[in-house]
């Protein structure tokens, strides 16, 4: 990607105004047939306007679309690519983490366990959902059902969604790393095929406590790293507001991590970015996980297993 | 073979199934207090319409809303024997002897073999009306041939529970029987086997601590009481009163240890998608 120069490291919601704009426009026009032909000439520009903002985005612009308040969730996807979806609840230890979905969906007739973290819409959802930040008791539940599907020879599907494990006192009393590190440990062994996508953001351990995958996909503006840009510029230059540079030095966007090997395949967004049409990045995720399945189909447990070793084993920089 | 095929398939059909009513017209919920009309329940599955609360009901009933028809009764044939010679207010024999008499011959639980939605099960239904559907010798033991007949059939099993928990009057062999089931359903969880725990009102004690919350899957009913320590010895030991809802089913879900909480009306389709998703279907 690009350095960031001062245009490029506009804001995303200035970024976005012209767009709102011109779609509001066009919403007004939409009773009035006399202007049909008007309207017509402002879609056209709205698509070359989209063209011209999205195809360039800067990492730090990306990174705002991967946290775009209106972005699709976990439970926004699940509803259009699995035909039924019955959620379970629980860790069986300590309680039930709303932070993470998870329970046994079908997707094109396949039984498949599906597990995601979930953020919240409004306020109070925001709150249900610990603003999509588990604790221990939600990657156990994740990680009890990934057992399960392993006992019934049904592959996982991982959807992950994270600023981060929840920081909090009650999640370290119960065992925060260690839930995390259990998770890293019994993924790599698990004896199903194993899928995760990054939906949004993926935000350091918490994300990877879901992504140990013999496929891990990224959303085209997601983004997954060590550390937030906000919080790696607040440590080394001592300045939140260095965000943008952090966030293109952190090479944290998904051309930059399939390059680096870290991840497996994009899959596109609409242009306008996921928030601008559910139906058709939902359709863009399902195309991908479907194929994500495909390919691992005819793999034995054993294969799947020294394969995803492999793929892991091979992640680093050594000189 | 392959782990995902692109192919659809049908979903299974809610069966309709006719509900016995007990007699008398009118019953007074015993949570929202409120007379409901008794044929009113015939609709909902003996659900108070009011306010939604379970009513205990009957193992004929509950194989009725579970299983298709055609099922097959196992192991009727034991009978309880009183190791211990048990005598308190009356004597265990007596109790047993009067119960037999009565027509309770299966004593506190019925396994049966049949179909649910088309899938081979084998079934356990626990009797309240039997001893408190206390566990002795003869619960352990059907639940434990119950688990060996699924392992025998390839089959999933499903125990509908309800207990006030271990049966005194065996003394230790009781408690025993939390032991015997449990390694039953290890066997099965090794074979790779489905078991689903059902929980309804009230599932306490030993049956608790042990195959109630062993299933795959511990499916509960709404507002069922549901916990190791009943509430009174809780309350008599802390010398507190407990909260609204304390061991109640929702109770459970929000502490992680019931996966669902399913109203009676969606059980048999709940439970039917469960089974349509661990069981394996033949494969292109
Ligand atoms: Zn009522």
């Amino acid at each position: 990607m690009k350095d960031a120069t001062p245009e490029q490291a506009m804001d995303l919601s200035q970024l976005e105004k012209p767009v709102l704009e011109l779609e509001a426009q066009i919403r007004a026009m939409e009773m009035d047939p006399s202007q049909s032909k008007e309207r017509e000439k402002l879609e056209k520009k709205l698509e070359k306007l989209k063209a011209e903002l999205f195809t360039n985005l800067t990492d730090w612009q990306r990174a705002q679309l991967a946290r775009h308040p209106k972005r699709p969730y976990t439970l926004d996807y699940l509803e259009r690519i699995c035909e039924r979806f019955e959620e379970l609840h629980g860790d069986r230890r300590f309680g039930d983490d709303a932070a993470i979905v998870a329970g046994m969906g079908w997707i094109e007739g396949n039984p498949v366990m599906v597990i995601g973290q979930q953020k919240g819409r409004d306020t109070k959802q925001k709150i249900l959902r610990n603003f999509g930040m588990p604790k221990p008791e939600g990657y156990r539940k994740a990680l009890r059902l990934m057992k399960l599907a392993e006992k019934f020879q049904r592959p996982v599907l991982c959807l992950i969604d994270t600023p981060g494990a929840y920081p909090g006192v009650d999640a370290e009393e119960r065992g925060q790393a260690e839930a995390i590190a259990r998770n890293l440990l019994e993924m790599a062994k698990l004896e199903v095929p194993v899928v995760a996508v990054v939906l949004g953001e993926g935000g350091s351990g918490g994300a990877l406590a879901l992504g140990v995958a013999d496929r891990v996909l990224m959303m085209e503006n997601a983004i997954y790293s060590v550390i937030s840009p906000e919080g790696c510029a607040s440590i080394l230059w001592k300045d939140a507001s260095q965000a943008p540079k952090a966030a293109a030095a952190l090479k944290l966007t998904a051309p930059h991590l399939l390059e680096l090997g870290i991840i497996d395949g994009i899959v596109k967004e609409p242009l306008g970015g996921a928030h601008s049409n559910f139906d058709a990045a939902a359709a863009a995720l399902k195309e991908a996980v479907v194929e994500a399945f495909s390919e691992l189909s005819e793999l034995s447990a054993e294969q799947l297993v020294e394969e995803r070793y492999q793929k892991f084993a091979r992640m680093g920089s050594v000189g | 073979m392959s782990w995902f095929v692109k192919k659809r398939q049908q979903k299974t059909a809610v069966e309709e199934k006719t509900v016995r009513v007990p007699e008398g017209l009118w019953i007074k919920c015993e949570a929202c207090k409120e007379l409901i009309y008794r044929k009113e329940l015939v609709n909902t599955h003996n659900v108070c319409p009011k306010c939604g609360y379970h009513f205990r009901i009957g193992v004929e009933e509950r194989l009725e809303n579970l299983m298709d028809e055609g099922w097959t009764t196992l192991f009727s044939e034991l009978r309880s024997g009183d190791p211990l010679g048990f005598v308190s207010t009356k004597s265990y024999k007596d109790q047993l002897k009067k119960l037999e008499q009565a027509g309770e011959t299966e004593d506190a639980v019925v396994v049966v073999e049949g179909t649910l939605s088309g899938q081979p099960v084998v079934t356990a239904v626990m009797n309240f009306d039997f001893l408190a559907a206390s566990m002795g010798s003869v619960v352990g033991e059907k639940l434990r041939l119950g688990a060996e007949r699924a392992l025998e059939k390839q089959c999933p099993y499903l125990i509908v529970s309800c207990s006030g928990g271990a049966r005194m009057q065996e003394g230790t062999l009781s408690l025993m029987q939390m032991a015997k089931v449990s390694a039953a359903l290890a066997k099965l969880d090794k074979a790779g086997l489905p078991y689903l725990s059902i929980l309804t009102d009230p599932t306490t004690g030993g049956v608790s601590a042990s195959y109630a919350m062993l299933g795959d899957l511990n499916i509960a009913e709404p507002k069922a009481l549901i916990g190791f320590a009943g509430p009174r010895v809780i309350e008599q030991t802390i010398k507190q009163s407990l909260p609204e809802g304390f061991q109640r089913s929702e109770f459970l879900q929000t502490h992680g240890m019931v996966d669902k909480v399913v109203t009676r009306d969606h059980l048999k389709d709940f439970i039917a998608a469960c089974l349509a998703w661990m069981t394996p279907s033949p494969r292109d």
